[in-house]
């Protein structure tokens, strides 16, 4: 399917996405609210002309004013990507539902997300720290952690 | 024993660390398994032995530096991690590099390939009790990394691409010593054939083993050889052609069992295949630049830059948020080897710990690619 069909198909779900202007990045790009977001998911899992059933990469991304969690998606049988994109706007507690019931590769990449960078996954099955001790403080890949021991600044 | 004792044993699972030093994880993985008897019920692994943090590292360097720091991740498919880094690099300041530098790179991926396999192979051996094989492997590893050597100076953590580019021209006995080992390497790999795939003990002990479903394979996103022996076609080298691949015929190996004999002979099937690639491009290799001048710290501009590879153990991402200064502002590495770890659990239940040992040599895990 080219993009542009790919782009009606997915606002026909009727669930409430945006599209950012970044057209020239190699992916069809769309942003929901996390509410929406596992609603979504599902609707692009399951859907017989979209049917991402293969997600490649699960990111998440501090910037700052929020939280952003990013899903490279593929469909194996029509061969077309896509990527979500989700802003958590409560960057001290942020939430949003796990994906791990359509994927089962969230398990690890989301446990890493929780890890690194504090984001909560609702339902996810066993969210726990995959890298650090379970006594550690803070989350790494935050943009305002601090460690003065382990991070030699250049 | 008293009848009164013998009533009090009560039946529970038990559990067992395998690992971080137990020999066939190779590298510092930790498996809890719980057991009933020596059938496993659940194997949970515990990463983070070697987690060096290097997307935090990344975001501090320049994109030049962050090249020399994934080949530290899955150190034995550093050439296509360099690769990828450096073709996401190149997106971003719209550099088309020479097709010189594309077929080398594309003939030392290849090699980086063989060499990987060449010692899982062996050392898969030695996991199910093969001494010899682990000799095999290294010997004629030996033969690819002394090219390397005299190509780039490196055996190992080569760092042989940067952006626009490869480090050196390549010698003038490359062409020479590349097909040298084509012609040594055909006649050996029947020899593998005759060691292991027809071995009937070892078939024994991979046939219908820890086996996982094409749709279980899709949704771990296991890739690579392992994805492909389940029937996952999930080859980059054909779906998204980077480099020279668009220029070569090879096929995808695709195997529908899912089971370790057939992970074992994806692999062996993909070496045939590199073969057959570099030998399509040793002898065309066109004239022109081996490396385009680019500035001394390279600025990407304000965007995202994504760019996969296929590495010897599937699918690598590289995924570059960029706000236009000197280093990204985030960088995520989607390496092979966390997704196809998740799906242990999957494959191993049920089985002995014996076959979990079969399992997880085929699944060819690089821990500091898991941890990074």
């Amino acid at each position: 399917m080219i993009r542009e069909e790919l782009k009606n198909k997915i606002i026909s779900f009727g669930i409430e996405i945006s599209f950012p202007k970044e057209d020239e990045t190699p992916f069809l790009t769309l942003s929901v609210n996390p509410t929406h977001l596992h609603q979504l998911a599902k609707q692009l899992k399951e859907d017989t002309s979209t049917s991402f059933d293969y997600m490649f990469c699960q990111t998440g991304i501090d910037w700052l004013e929020n939280m952003e969690i990013v899903y490279h998606l593929r469909s194996t049988s029509h061969g077309h990507e896509v990527v979500v994109r989700t802003q958590i706007t409560d960057r001290e507690n942020p939430t949003v539902d796990s994906v791990y019931d359509l994927w089962k590769t969230a398990d690890f990449h989301e446990r890493e997300i929780f890890d690194l960078l504090g984001v909560r996954f609702n339902n996810h099955p066993d969210l726990r720290r995959i890298f650090l001790d379970d006594d550690w403080e803070g989350y790494p890949l935050r943009k305002d952690y601090v460690d003065e021991i382990n991070i030699v600044e250049l | 024993m008293s009848t009164e004792v013998v009533n009090e044993i009560k039946e529970q699972e038990y559990f067992i660390n395998m690992g971080p030093q137990h020999p066939s994880t190779h590298g510092v993985l930790r498996l809890l398994l719980s057991l009933d008897g020596e059938i496993i019920k659940n194997v949970e692994p515990h990463l983070g032995y070697i987690h060096r943090s290097i997307e935090k590292m990344c975001e501090k360097d320049t994109y030049k530096m962050i090249v020399h720091l994934t080949d530290r991740m899955d150190y034995l498919s550093c050439h296509m991690n360099n690769e990828a880094v450096c073709l996401a690099v190149e997106k971003g300041i719209e550099l088309e590099v020479s097709d010189r530098v594309k077929v080398i790179r594309t003939i030392m991926s290849e090699l980086t390939r063989l060499s990987s396999h060449q010692l899982w192979w062996g050392v898969m051996g030695m996991d199910l009790g093969a001494i010899t094989s682990f000799l095999y492997g290294f010997r004629d590893r030996e033969m690819i990394i002394d090219i390397f050597e005299e190509t780039c100076g490196a055996r190992l953590t080569m760092n042989y691409n940067v952006p626009g580019g490869v480090m050196f021209d390549i010698p003038n006995n490359f062409q020479k010593r590349v097909k040298e080992f084509i012609i040594y390497f055909k006649k050996k790999l029947p020899e593998y054939d005759d060691l292991l795939s027809n071995n009937v003990i070892f078939k024994a002990r991979t046939e219908g083993v820890g086996i996982l479903s094409k749709e279980d394979a899709i949704s771990y996103g296991v890739t690579g050889p392992s994805g492909r022996a389940s029937g996952f076609s999930c080859d980059i080298r054909k779906q998204h052609p980077y480099s020279a691949y668009d220029r070569v015929d090879f096929k995808e190996i695709l195997y529908s069992e899912g089971d370790c004999f057939a992970r074992y002979k994806a692999r062996i099937d993909e070496m045939w295949e590199s073969m057959f690639i570099i030998e399509q491009l040793i002898d065309n290799i066109p004239e022109g630049s081996a490396r385009e001048t680019t500035r001394a710290v390279i600025k990407l501009p304000k965007g995202e830059f994504y760019q996969k590879v296929e590495t010897a153990r599937g699918e690598f991402g590289v995924y570059i948020i960029s706000d236009g200064k000197k280093s990204p502002y985030r960088l995520k590495f989607r390496s092979p080897g966390f997704s196809t770890l998740n799906a242990l659990n999957t494959m191993a239940k049920g089985s002995k710990i014996a076959d979990l040992v079969a399992i997880m040599s085929t699944i060819d895990l690089v821990i500091p690619d898991i941890d990074r």
